[in-house]
């Protein structure tokens, strides 16, 4: 299709939409959709044909049906913060923006629970009901930006998943609209529903199931002490070891965080969080939990850490002091952004026992392909996210970077992890899945698929890749000794 | 030992003669579905802990293990289940416990079965060997099939092994007990749980509240002179009686409902005895009201409720109907899991 006639098909399409939706709600011009080329994963850039911006939940049902009517993909929105492409828009189908969606439509301190629309972000749940002293416990690292519908979209995790969960478990209730333009209601208000569990089939779907309008999470009462130590160590499998102590002592930390040496001097010469810039690792120890319970722990996390051979010992004295540091690990990716031209994050998750024979090969395929990795680590969870930095602008190392990438991931699934923690699959980890699941699973997700969108409109080419894509990229994934794709020509 | 190859072979000779299979265990929990037809499929054969490392919070077990088997080898290392199922007198198997999703006390404060399962292994309709999710507690590739079976009582396929989190022991359990009733029990428990206490169980009649508190032996002290109460001298006792439906309450043989509600809702205006658990959000009603007239009352405060046991001649369906608009997704996903519909037809639902 020339420039012209993609105008004109544009125009075409707008006037339709324009139809069901007021006139600024829709935008057909190159320069109006460019803000919607990619999401925070910026490598992968294209336009949609259009976006649309409904605000009530009506327009979205009409929107649809209408996708429904000229089989037009969908692909939904939040703040584009995601970092897999979920968000990245079909050349072909319309951009569903949900930025409009930005009200709470009910705090309810009785029940502990909060209904929003999917627009609203994620801090901002929690800054509203701050003074019933409560909040809303998964607190991914963009939570100042990223909205509630997204973090359902992808289960999003955060630094406190391993005490409190993920995003799954801490909604109750969503409003979806499905691609026949229905809208349901997935769970309730009481502690289970009958029938299947729609509800996790949902969380975590990444927009191909349908599209969510409404969320109630569940919010928690704020704990009554929290304290944060900092551990140093001299060597990173030490501290690796100390984590597993601190597991195996029967404490469940509210946040168990370890980074390596580049991405604590990238850290601690952005934010000055006071991190030790010569150690090999750091651990960020969170206890929470009544105030005696908080400083029992602490004597024995203090003495588990110094028995694991921590070099040094540093314990938050001040709420000023414990944000501080965590705000070195929260900001440690555009940290690690400011000391090369790019870098591009992993998301895999292992069992944490396997760490220091992760951390090793990493380091082996940093040094064969010249590439240098910094690693932040969920720890008390084993999700793992090296940074590999690398510069865009010269020739081939962006592909380079995408193929050791792709290797760390093998590596996470050959130890028995997976390709992606918290970030999802979207578009850039297509691939990977084929390395995780072997055919009939693959064809299992697309069942699912189709029992809600049979012609495969919402978010097409995510998440699950096709069983051809698979056989194409020769993914020999040996499956319990079967070949994946047995009945399919190899290339 | 590991009999997934001999299973996947009954199935596929299910699949060949068009007969459905009643999946089985140590049938503690028939009577959470609808009788089924069929040729039965023995599950107990197909025992073990495959994988298990204290310090990963993470058990694979094989899906016939005796759900206490597991629990002793979790209590040796200090851990728990923390949805805190019952072990329906000593019988039950884990893939049953995932397979119904049974939660016990802990279910309001730490979560329900299906919060914990993290990866399963599953024999789908086709007779295909599955695998979904991990041994991780973080993991976002591909659908969440692993929940969907929790729960799903067998009817979109044959859960093989399960991995679930599991948690640390706490160091020390208290019961504590007031005398007041229902309302009241519903008010101080709503202001209590928006107070960081660390309450891990409560239960209440027209009489009673008690509640649990797990923590440090410092933090209950700490609470118990906060709240008050009076101290319950064998507290495991108390709950793991009620969580077995040992309490007295259960004793009765009459029709019993279990209603899944909002917590904080006021008692309904349904005749019979209640009892009360997970803050108000798990309500047990003895009484011979009619079907309509107890799902007309829940279904006005958006909860739901199952006949969980007496005469089954009474009713049309266990589970409280599925909303209509829901039916048809729940027809698609079973044909999605099993087209040939030979895993346990019709146990939740005729169609399903």
């Amino acid at each position: 299709m020339n420039t012209t006639e993609l105008h004109a098909r544009r125009e075409k399409l707008a006037r339709e939409f324009q139809a069901i939706l007021p006139a600024e709600s829709v935008l057909y011009q190159t320069e109006d959709l460019r803000v919607y080329e990619c999401d925070a994963l910026s490598a992968y850039r294209r336009l949609p044909l259009l976006a649309v911006l409904p605000d009530t939940i009506d327009q979205v049902q009409q929107v649809m049906r209408l996708c429904r009517r000229l089989s037009l993909p969908v692909v939904a929105r939040g703040a584009g913060t995601g970092l897999s492409a979920g968000a990245l828009p079909d050349t072909q189908g319309v951009l569903l923006g949900l930025a409009k969606f930005d009200r709470i439509l009910e705090i309810d301190a009785n029940k502990r629970i909060a209904r929003v629309q999917p627009g609203v972000r994620n801090l901002a749940i929690s800054e509203a009901v701050s003074d019933l002293g409560l909040y809303y416990a998964p607190d991914p690292s963009s939570q100042i930006a990223c909205t509630i519908g997204g973090n359902v979209a992808e289960n999003s995790g955060g630094v406190h998943c391993l005490k409190y969960g993920l995003t799954v478990h801490n909604i109750q209730q969503l409003q979806v609209v499905t691609i026949d333009g229905d809208l349901l209601t997935i769970g309730g208000p009481g502690p289970d529903t009958p029938g299947y569990d729609l509800l996790a089939l949902f969380t975590g779907s990444e927009g191909l199931l349908g599209v969510i309008v409404e969320v109630t999470v569940k919010l928690l009462p704020k704990p009554e002490s929290a304290r944060l130590l900092l551990a140093a160590f001299d060597q990173v499998e030490k501290a690796g070891n100390a984590v597993a102590a601190i597991i195996a002592s029967g404490i469940v930390p509210a946040g168990l965080e370890m980074m390596d040496q580049m991405a604590i001097r990238a850290a601690e010469d952005f934010v000055h969080a006071g991190y030790p810039r010569d150690a090999a690792a750091i651990l960020l120890c969170e206890l929470d939990g009544t105030e005696a319970e908080v400083d029992a722990h602490l004597e024995t996390v203090r003495r588990v850490l110094t028995e694991a051979g921590a070099t040094g010992l540093r314990c938050a004295e001040s709420a000023e002091q414990r944000r501080r540091m965590w705000q070195g690990r929260k900001a440690a990716f555009p940290a690690v952004g400011r000391i090369s031209p790019d870098y591009y994050c992993m998301d895999g998750t292992i069992p944490r026992r396997c760490l220091p024979e992760v951390l090793r090969e990493i380091a082996r395929l940093s040094s064969e392909y010249g590439l240098p990795v910094a690693n932040v680590f969920h720890a008390g969870d084993g999700n793992l996210h090296p940074l590999i930095l690398y510069d865009a602008n010269k020739p081939g190392e962006l592909e380079r970077t995408e193929e050791m990438g792709g290797r760390i991931l093998e590596l996470c699934v050959s130890v028995g992890g997976t390709i992606t923690g918290e970030h999802g699959v979207g578009l850039e980890k297509i691939n990977q899945m084929c390395v995780q699941f072997n055919a009939a699973e693959l064809a299992q997700f697309h069942a699912v698929k189709s029992a809600f969108d049979p012609d495969g409109l919402l978010n097409p080419g995510k998440a699950i890749p096709e069983l051809h894509r698979c056989a194409e990229l020769g993914a020999m994934h040996v499956h319990q000794g079967r070949l994946p794709f047995p009945g399919l020509e190899r290339f | 030992m590991d009999h997934s190859v001999v299973l996947q072979e009954q199935v596929k000779a299910a699949l060949g003669a068009g007969t459905p299979l009643v999946i089985t265990g140590n049938c503690t929990k028939e009577f959470y579905g609808h009788r089924v037809q069929g040729r039965r499929l023995e599950t107990t054969v197909h025992t073990g802990v495959v994988d298990y490392d204290p310090s990963e919070l993470v058990v694979t077990v094989r899906a016939g293990t005796p759900l206490v088997q597991l629990e002793q080898l979790l209590d040796e290392n200090g851990q728990m289940l923390a949805f805190e199922p019952s072990s329906f007198g000593g019988r039950a198997s884990v893939g049953g416990t995932i397979a119904c999703n049974v939660s016990g006390p802990r279910r309001m404060v730490l979560g329900a079965a299906r919060d914990f399962v993290l990866g399963c292994r599953v024999i789908n309709g086709n007779g295909e060997l599955l695998h979904f999710g991990g041994k991780v507690i973080k993991n976002v590739a591909g659908y969440d099939v692993s929940r969907l079976m929790t729960g799903a009582q067998g009817t979109l396929g044959l859960l093989l092994e399960v991995s679930l989190k599991v948690l640390p022991k706490p160091e020390a359990e208290m019961t504590l007990a007031y005398e007041m009733g229902v309302e009241e029990s519903i008010t101080m428990l709503h202001r209590w749980l928006q107070q960081p206490y660390p309450l891990s169980a409560s239960c209440f009649d027209e009489r009673t509240l008690w509640i649990r508190l797990s923590g440090s032996s410092a933090a209950l002290a700490h609470t118990h002179r906060r709240l008050g109460g009076q101290a319950v001298s064998d507290s495991e006792a108390f709950w793991r009686c009620l969580n077995d439906k040992q309490h007295e309450f259960f004793g009765d043989t009459g029709p019993l409902w279990r209603l899944s509600l909002p917590s904080d809702c006021k008692p309904l205006a349904l005749p019979g005895k209640w009892l009360y658990e997970w803050n108000g959000a798990l309500r047990w009603l003895r009484s011979t009201a009619s079907a309509d007239a107890v799902r007309r009352q829940v279904e006005a405060v958006a909860g739901h409720a199952m006949y969980y046991r007496g005469d089954r001649q009474r009713i049309d369906t266990v589970l409280h109907p599925l909303d209509p608009r829901l039916v048809p997704i729940h027809r698609r996903l079973k044909q999605a899991f099993d087209p040939e519909r030979i895993f346990n037809p019709g146990r939740l639902y005729p169609d399903l």
